[in-house]
């Protein structure tokens, strides 16, 4: 499969052992290291590349941005 | 998908369309400095639902099809030393060098193979300890930590026969060269999301400040690029270019601490060769004296020979922004992705590649 460089999924944390999480997305899991995020906690959503966890999904923030976004769309409205 | 399915909503994307259509006034240039980006702006047909005030241009951050020439020649040359094991990503095993590529070496004999994760390299040397394991160092500041982490796993390990020939490449050193070349004039640039997780916005400040042109950092999926081009429409419209966060579940403004501190564990900063753009100042990451011994570049000679690049392909000239695709002689007519010249055609990061596969008739 062709890869893209600068992909980072967002993958939901199963279990942590040491600096190695155990992922799952849609149903595939996946070891990967969180060398680079060791405040990660079971339940986390980490975005992951190339084998790494390279940063922790902040779902307040991922809430707001829906939020704005409808704000925008309802502007489309308004003349 | 979390955090994906949501942000893919086609009727809130015409609805972000048309209110962007509002709000644009006046003809503006934007560059996406991302090759992510470049994918996923043709794969949802954003430049489409833009309005035409706002025209798009590609930009360099396309790992693979930045790596100079000449040190696709190096990886090819120690793919051809005995008991060598070359790793690499998937995309650079088709991209032409000056004489062959890495899948020409490897029908001529050489081990390559292609791997997922710089920790795969590691475990491959660990197989193989007789072997000298390089892997193929590529990549922006998401990469970087990525591989240093790698090395200082194999020091931890003891591994003895691990090698980085590392061409990792910085993204605000190379904006401000292609802002001081002039050579297309841009109002805003849609900066890379998953760089900017590692570095954070600080490192773009001097862009809006010295240069006039707005930042803001983008995610990847359509809802989060339309987002990001309405906060740059709205920045140019009232005239005050600024950095910000239109991908806030992503990146923080400080970046990822510790991701930053590994970096600078194990890379210095150094001058770095940039197809189509020539050595940038600054703008590469080399592995520090300390970590030496992973260091491929001084632990393999090599006799080179002169570099030869592709008559005809305007990659360079694609990556600079200075020309679309289309504009190139050879697209589409003897550069297509299954007999690619340049290696634009070869990555699916590649602005030729995805203009090949999503918007061929567009232009």
């Amino acid at each position: 499969m062709a890869q893209v460089m600068c992909l980072a999924v967002p993958v939901r944390v199963v279990s942590i052992e040491g600096d190695e999480a155990e992922t799952e997305i849609a149903g595939v899991r996946r070891r990967v290291s969180i060398a680079l995020t060791p405040e990660v906690k079971v339940g986390d959503y980490v975005l992951l590349h190339t084998g790494y966890a390279i940063g922790v999904v902040d779902e307040a923030e991922a809430k707001e941005t829906l939020k704005l976004l409808e704000e925008i769309a309802s502007l489309s409205e308004v003349h | 998908m979390k955090f994906i399915d949501e942000y893919q909503n086609s009727e809130l994307a015409r609805k972000l369309a048309t209110r962007l259509a509002k709000r644009s006034t006046k003809p503006i240039r934007l560059m996406e400095f991302c090759g992510g980006h470049t994918h996923a702006i043709m794969r949802y047909g954003i430049r489409q639902l833009v309005p035409r005030t706002v025209e798009m241009r590609s930009g360099p951050g396309c790992p693979v099809c930045v790596t100079a020439t000449a040190d696709l020649d190096k990886a090819i040359a120690m793919a051809h030393l005995p008991g060598v094991i070359i790793t690499t990503f998937g995309d650079m095993v088709r991209i032409p060098g000056s004489y062959s590529n890495l899948q020409q070496a490897r029908a001529e004999g050489a081990d390559i193979r292609v791997v997922y994760s710089s920790i795969d390299a590691v475990e491959i040397a660990k197989a193989n300890s007789k072997k000298s394991v390089i892997f193929i160092g590529i990549g922006f500041e998401t990469t970087a930590p990525t591989i240093a982490a790698s090395i200082i796993k194999a020091q931890k390990e003891g591994i003895e026969n691990f090698y980085v020939l590392s061409l990792l490449k910085l993204t605000p050193p190379v904006m401000k060269a292609l802002l001081e070349l002039g050579e297309v004039k841009l109002d805003g640039i849609i900066c890379p999301g998953h760089v900017s997780v590692i570095i954070g916005s600080y490192p773009y400040e001097f862009i809006p400040k010295n240069y006039n042109v707005s930042c803001v950092i983008s995610g990847f999926e359509p809802l989060d690029i339309l987002l990001c081009i309405d906060k740059l429409v709205e920045q140019i419209e009232s005239g005050q270019p600024r950095v910000e966060i239109a991908y806030r579940r992503g990146v923080k403004p400080q970046g990822n601490k510790k991701a930053l501190e590994l970096i600078d564990e194990v890379f210095k900063i150094d001058g770095a060769d940039w197809r189509g753009i020539g050595i940038v100042a600054q703008s590469g990451l080399r592995i520090k004296q300390k970590y030496e011994h992973f260091d491929a570049d001084s632990a393999f000679q090599l006799n080179l020979k002169p570099v030869k690049v592709p008559k005809g392909c305007r990659c360079g000239d694609i990556l600079r922004g200075v020309a679309t695709p289309p504009e190139c002689e050879l697209f589409g007519k003897v550069c297509a992705p299954e007999k690619p010249i340049g290696p634009c055609m070869v990555s699916s990061e590649g602005a030729c590649a995805a203009y090949y596969k999503y918007g061929i008739s567009y232009e």
